[in-house]
């Protein structure tokens, strides 16, 4: 499914400093049961954003109007658990264009890559300065630039850069996805398709 | 130049290799189910792409089907659409489909095997983490997004960075009450949820060259609850005995064909690796977590850890122990409990019947104690009845269901209440897991049964 193109954002941040952040709680299962993507971003987070009667919980962050923007900072070790891409999919749905942790479970990370979700792996250094940046003023602006591969806090000019290979920072920035680059090969795959016993 | 088995069996399915970039890998085999599919061949259908070889994928529903009354129409409208598109794109695209109903269904992890599906040196994946499982026949088996369900689906392949590569030993042997499910646990608790993260892990040494092959899904199983891509453990004759003769197998001189080419896949005499740890048999015993991930988990007659001990955020780990209502240096012993769950695919196979058999034989459930016993497959319900276990079960109070995946994600109506607590031999202790607001204590099936029939948490090897 084609998503926006990626190439500088420049956005307010919503913190969540917790670690291990598991799918679950970005999408529970009882979520999963569409057959189309969409509405998903209703129910990010669902169980720590709402009651069981459907009311916000206040305390919880994205109900907290002081804090808003396309930038959503975890703590370590982000998106541990299931495979399901609608947690990816409820990130992105919300408005989020970017996630920033110290540390990314393995499928969160290439399901965001594969959706249009940035996910930029910060040093623990790092993470604090962004997390201590907001806490002091919720209106501070991270810059994440993926041509240059860094992040910065503009109110502190703070800058790290960051990992992303070649390949995936190429589809980022066009939109494109990995499907557009294995159509185009198939030939290739079914001759070495081919050659297997099994 | 000497290689891992792990290197054996990727490099042989790279297609294509982009510098800079990840491989193009070739799947040999795909599973599909009803929650993680419907949105891939939408995809599918709106690029105007086919399936380039049906064959190579099974669909089985599992995630949301009812585990009683099976052959009643599905009461929830949108888990009966699921199942319905499931069916509906199966066939459509030539797929072969073990719905509900059909003698073959029941949890893919469980069904893939058990049916030949799976074999050594395979490439394998399916929207669902747990694909790990596989591993167990030496493949390198892991869970995918649905955009690479798509993927799949028209082409055969993802795109996949190699990961690095990890192994394992656990060397002596196993105490008693000590199973497959504690040795995983044990190591992701020495791990941590994300200590593998990156790694493909091979696991050997003789406590895995000793287990069957049920007790080796186990550990595959739970590989990606320390963050690794999945787990893998060489092929040998365990594994080929298991095989031999399963319906989707291969037969007579094709199948001996094969095993003389399994017997090559195994980690050459100074390969290396990136990470090496090794464990000793002796320091596991029977396992049980207390938070709110599977890393935290101790040995059951130890005591719940200082925030001060943990490595990691102090607040997130006050936050955990708050949901569960545990207290820092609260022994697991005597831990009253509301629920037991027996299944999924972690441990909804013959010998984790067995094992529960083995220990509520002759004794009664506790009477404050539901109890769900949901068989991974029809196969497995088969055998229940077939080797008496039924009858020893129900001689002790309690009820079969019928198979899925049922209270492991709590996608049906097998829900675990708000502020329950649930010893559950499945994979995941997060929040809401099993059911918003429920509380799970994960552990093997010995565990799950001592508490079954005494209504606390107990040491299995007390009632051996």
């Amino acid at each position: 499914m084609a998503y926006d193109k990626f190439n500088i954002l420049t956005s307010t941040a919503v913190p969540l400093p917790l670690e291990n952040v598991d799918t679950d709680q970005i999408i529970p299962a009882r979520f999963l049961k569409a057959t189309k993507r969409e509405g998903f971003g209703d129910n990010l987070f669902r169980d720590w954003r709402y009651n069981n009667d459907g009311s916000p919980k206040e305390s919880f962050v994205l109900n907290n109007p002081i804090y808003s923007g396309k930038i959503l900072v975890g703590g370590k070790n982000f998106g541990s658990g299931s495979s399901r891409e609608h947690a990816a999919w409820a990130v992105y749905d919300y408005g989020f264009r970017c996630v920033v942790s110290s540390f990314f479970a393995d499928i969160f990370r290439n399901n965001c890559l594969n959706v249009g979700v940035l996910p930029v792996q910060v040093s623990p250094e790092f993470s604090e300065k962004i997390f201590t940046a907001i806490y002091d003023d919720p209106n501070t602006e991270i810059e994440v630039h993926l041509p240059n591969q860094t992040i910065t806090i503009k109110s502190t000019g703070a800058q790290e850069s960051f990992e992303i290979n070649s390949y995936k920072k190429e589809n980022m920035l066009n939109g494109f996805d990995d499907i557009d680059y294995l159509q185009n090969i198939k030939g290739e795959i079914e001759s070495f398709a081919n050659d297997l016993l099994l | 130049m000497s290689s891992t088995l792990f290197d054996k069996v990727w490099d042989s399915h790279v297609v294509r290799k982009i510098e800079g970039g990840p491989d193009v890998f070739f799947i040999d085999r795909h599973f599909i189910h009803e929650v993680t599919s419907p949105v891939a061949f939408l995809g599918l259908k709106s690029r105007g792409l086919k399936v380039l070889y049906p064959e190579r994928t099974f669909a089985t529903a599992d995630h949301n089907t009812p585990t009683i009354n099976q052959h009643l129409p599905v009461e929830d409208p949108l888990s009966a659409k699921q199942l319905k598109a499931l069916e509906d794109n199966s066939n459509e695209y030539g797929i072969s489909h073990w719905g509900l109903g059909h003698q073959k269904n029941g949890i893919v992890h469980v069904v893939g095997p058990e049916n030949g599906i799976t074999f050594p040196g395979a490439t394998i994946v399916c929207g669902d983490s747990h694909t790990s499982t596989h591993g167990a026949f030496g493949c390198i088996a892991f869970g995918i997004g649905t955009s690479e369900v798509e993927m799949v689906l028209s082409t055969q392949c993802i795109m996949q960075p190699k990961p690095k590569k990890m192994r394992i030993n656990v060397n002596g042997q196993l105490g008693k009450g000590v199973t497959p499910k504690d040795v995983a646990l044990y190591i992701i608790s020495q791990l941590s949820t994300s200590g593998a993260t990156g790694y493909f892990v091979e696991y050997a040494g003789d406590v895995f060259e000793n287990m069957t092959m049920e007790g080796r899904m186990t550990v595959c199983n739970l590989s990606i609850e320390m963050g690794a891509r999945g787990g893998m453990i060489a092929p040998d004759e365990t594994t080929f005995a298991y095989l031999k003769d399963k319906p989707l197998s291969l037969k007579g001189e094709a199948w001996d064909k094969a095993v003389a080419h399994w017997k090559t896949l195994k980690t050459d005499e100074g390969a290396k690796f990136d990470k090496e740890l090794t464990f000793n048999a002796s320091d596991i015993e029977p396992m049980i977590t207390y938070g709110t991930n599977p890393g935290m988990g101790i040995g059951i007659s130890k005591q719940i850890p200082d925030a001060e001990a943990v490595e990691g955020g102090v607040a997130t780990y006050k936050k955990s122990l708050d949901y569960m209502g545990y207290n820092e240096n609260d022994a697991m012993i005597g831990k009253k409990i509301d629920y037991v769950f027996l299944g999924s695919c972690t441990n909804g196979r013959i010998e984790d019947f067995r094992a529960f058999a083995s220990i509520v034989k002759g004794k009664k459930k506790a009477d404050h104690v539901t109890a769900w016993l949901v068989p991974g497959s029809h196969e497995v319900e088969d055998k229940i009845k077939e080797e008496g276990i039924l009858d020893i079960i129900t001689e002790a109070g309690f009820t079969l269901r019928q198979p899925g995946c049922s209270a492991c994600l709590a996608m049906n109506d097998d829900k675990i209440p708000a502020g329950k607590y649930a010893v559950s031999t499945s994979n995941r202790n997060f929040e809401g897991r099993q059911g918003p607001g429920s509380r799970t204590l994960l552990a093997s099936p010995l565990v799950a049964a001592a508490a079954a029939v005494t209504g606390v948490v107990t040491d299995p090897r007390e009632l051996l």
